[in-house]
């Protein structure tokens, strides 16, 4: 990484601390931590949906989980002065990604669309637990956690902190296995399972790993989030838009890329914000939202990282064409491939 | 054993609306490879149809399928043109995410059209039932199996016996030589959808005198209706009407006997044997990359 990169890097995480600590409105500072949260989300799902292929629909469930671990924890326990639930969030995390291990077994027997429906049903299943096992959750009265005594105008300060905490540990993460070999076993997933297999890659090792490094990082967002909202019910923590905006803003920004994730919920969760503003959490914003989904399936399926690199490319490839004088310059590499 | 008995009734004739709503499913995939999600959103739209048509004219539910169908061909029809044409066959996972937002924009269409209360449709026989040897059978439910029953055999018929249903099931085991044989893949895909959706407004008019519904009903659906079409096997017709009567029976068997609560979970206790056992189904086709 070059001086100038890396410094770039300190400059962006600087600014992003630091927004948490300018005075803003508390409305503003909520949009804050919303697309903090799912920028977190979205490069977490980026993991096994952007680099393994496998396109989760479950992931709001190891969120809810997360959510419920959180308050299920904190419904006989002191929080303190308010800190002592973020320091929970290391161990419901092991917990989660401990309890994803069987489960991830059983739905990475499937593949593609048929993983998208079995992690979907598991998303129902998780859902209807929560509705149904009243003694741990309390069914639809829904459950809550005490509120913590942070000084009023800067309520929001540590909640933003936490989130961007999880972001960047999901970014490390990512960075972290794009460069190692578990990135190339999980390329490899991606193209061609058999065939990975075949040239000796632990696809089920390689495959599990990845999912729960991945619902873990979903469970303690999901863990900071019910300590944020302090109020938790079933649809609410367990919500398939939530999986649903995921993908969305990873398609937007280029699955299996290190920022695009960031960058789709950068773009998609203040629009959103704006849309449930604007049109109330009414059935316009659900439509408004369906919309925005299918012009960016249809026209920008590739997504906005991608398409700039290979656009970029392309350009560069033009250029030393004409520098070279028209003599054959090797072409990018993903245009020799098919 | 009276209980027991009376809901395997129950469930043999829920179930067959099940397999209404999953043969249209598995229609759909069987000749696009699209898994859809927009199934239970399609259902629950045309039990707004029916049920508007009945409250506003008078029609009658059974009858008003007859005015529902068509909208409903169309309504398929069109998303198969506008959105699905242009996929390829490999891109399956995004036409999955596709369907998904049109269920979702569905839900919206009709929360605002009909706000999000809780309706039923109330004719004046939904309450009625007869006794058979001491077992209680409500009649809307008969009356729904059958015309479940009498729908799976004309779409039998269409599928094995016609023209269209040759060209349907040469799309389904090779587009590429259907295409050499003058078949047009595309346009049978498009006629599939149309099919698929239509058996929706069957089911949606059933549904809508059977249970309570509201605008966000049909993710109980999906859920339902996927673990079905995974259990009868992926694109298998046959196999979806026999997964969709064995989990009306286990839903019901498991409500009457155990709790009504845990009844959804068979269907996902059901699917994660499948899972585990015999993960392409029970009538499905093992396919390299597939699964």
């Amino acid at each position: 990484m070059t001086v100038v990169r890396r410094a770039g890097l300190a400059l962006l995480l600087t600014a992003a601390v630091l927004v948490g600590f300018v005075g803003v409105t508390h409305w503003i500072m909520n949009i804050f931590i919303f697309t903090v949260m799912y920028a977190g989300l979205a490069t977490g799902w980026n993991l096994v949906g952007g680099f393994a292929g496998y396109t989760s629909l479950g992931h709001a469930a190891f969120f809810g989980i997360g959510a419920y671990a959180m308050d299920v924890t904190f419904e006989h326990h002191s929080i303190g002065a308010g800190y002592v639930p973020f320091a929970i969030l290391p161990f419901i995390g092991i917990g989660v990604a401990a309890l994803s291990i069987p489960l991830g077994w059983i739905a990475m027997r499937t593949r593609a669309a048929t993983f998208a429906i079995v992690t979907i049903t598991l998303l129902f299943v998780v859902q209807t637990l929560a509705f149904n096992l009243k003694s741990i959750t309390h069914g639809s009265q829904g459950m809550g956690i005490t509120p913590p005594p942070f000084a009023l105008h800067t309520y929001e300060r540590p909640f933003y902190v936490a989130m961007l905490a999880m972001l960047v540990l999901a970014l490390l993460i990512t960075w972290y296995v794009q460069r190692s070999k578990l990135g190339l076993a999980l390329a490899a997933i991606r193209d061609d399972e058999d065939k990975a297999h075949g040239v000796g890659v632990h696809v089920t090792a390689v495959k599990l790993i990845a999912f729960s490094t991945s619902v873990a990082i979903a469970s303690m967002i999901g863990a900071v989030w019910a300590y944020y909202v302090l109020f938790i019910y079933p649809q609410f923590a367990v919500d398939p838009l939530i999986s649903i905006g995921i993908v969305l803003m990873v398609f937007l920004g280029g699955k299996g890329t290190l920022w695009g994730p960031a960058l789709g919920a950068l773009i998609v969760v203040p629009a959103q914000q704006y849309f449930a503003y604007e049109l109330g959490a009414s059935k316009l914003y659900l439509i408004a939202y369906a919309g925005l989904f299918l012009v960016i399936m249809l026209f920008l399926p590739q997504g906005i990282i991608p398409s700039l690199a290979s656009w970029a490319d392309r350009n560069r490839h033009r250029r030393a064409r004409t520098l070279s004088g028209g003599q054959l310059v090797s072409p990018p590499l993903h245009e020799l491939l098919p | 054993m009276h209980l027991l008995v009376q809901s395997i009734i129950v469930g043999v004739l829920t179930g067959g609306v099940y397999a209404l709503m999953a043969t249209g499913q598995t229609l759909i995939f069987g000749v696009m490879r699209v898994i859809n999600v927009a199934q239970g959103a399609m259902v629950i739209l045309a039990a707004y149809l029916s049920s508007s048509l009945f409250s506003s004219f008078g029609i009658d539910p059974f009858l008003s399928i007859l005015i529902t169908a068509p909208i409903l061909f169309v309504l398929g029809f069109t998303i198969h043109a506008t959105f699905l044409r242009r996929l390829r066959p490999e891109q399956n996972e995004l036409s999955l995410l596709i369907m998904f937002a049109v269920a979702l924009g569905i839900e919206g269409v009709l929360g605002l059209a009909y706000s999000t209360t809780y309706r039923s449709i109330q004719t004046g026989y939904v309450n009625r039932s007869f006794t058979v040897a001491g077992y209680h059978v409500a009649l809307v439910r008969l009356l729904a199996f059958g015309l479940s029953a009498v729908i799976l055999v004309g779409l039998f018929l269409l599928l094995n016996r016609s023209r269209f249903g040759r060209s349907v099931r040469a799309t389904v085991q090779n587009p590429t030589s259907a295409r050499l044989l003058g078949v047009e893949p595309t346009r049978v895909a498009a006629i599939g959808f149309g099919l698929g959706a239509a058996t929706a407004a069957a089911a949606g008019a059933v549904y809508g005198l059977v249970y309570p519904f509201n605008g966000g009903s049909h993710y109980d659906l999906i859920s339902r209706l996927l673990s079905i079409v995974m259990l009868g096997g992926l694109g298998s017709l046959g196999g979806s009407v026999i997964a969709a009567l064995v989990m009306g029976v286990a839903e019901s068997v498991v409500a009457a006997n155990v709790s009504p609560i845990w009844s959804s979970f068979t269907f996902f206790a059901v699917l994660l044997a499948v899972l585990v056992f015999r993960p392409r189904g029970l009538f499905g086709v093992a396919q390299r990359g597939a699964l």
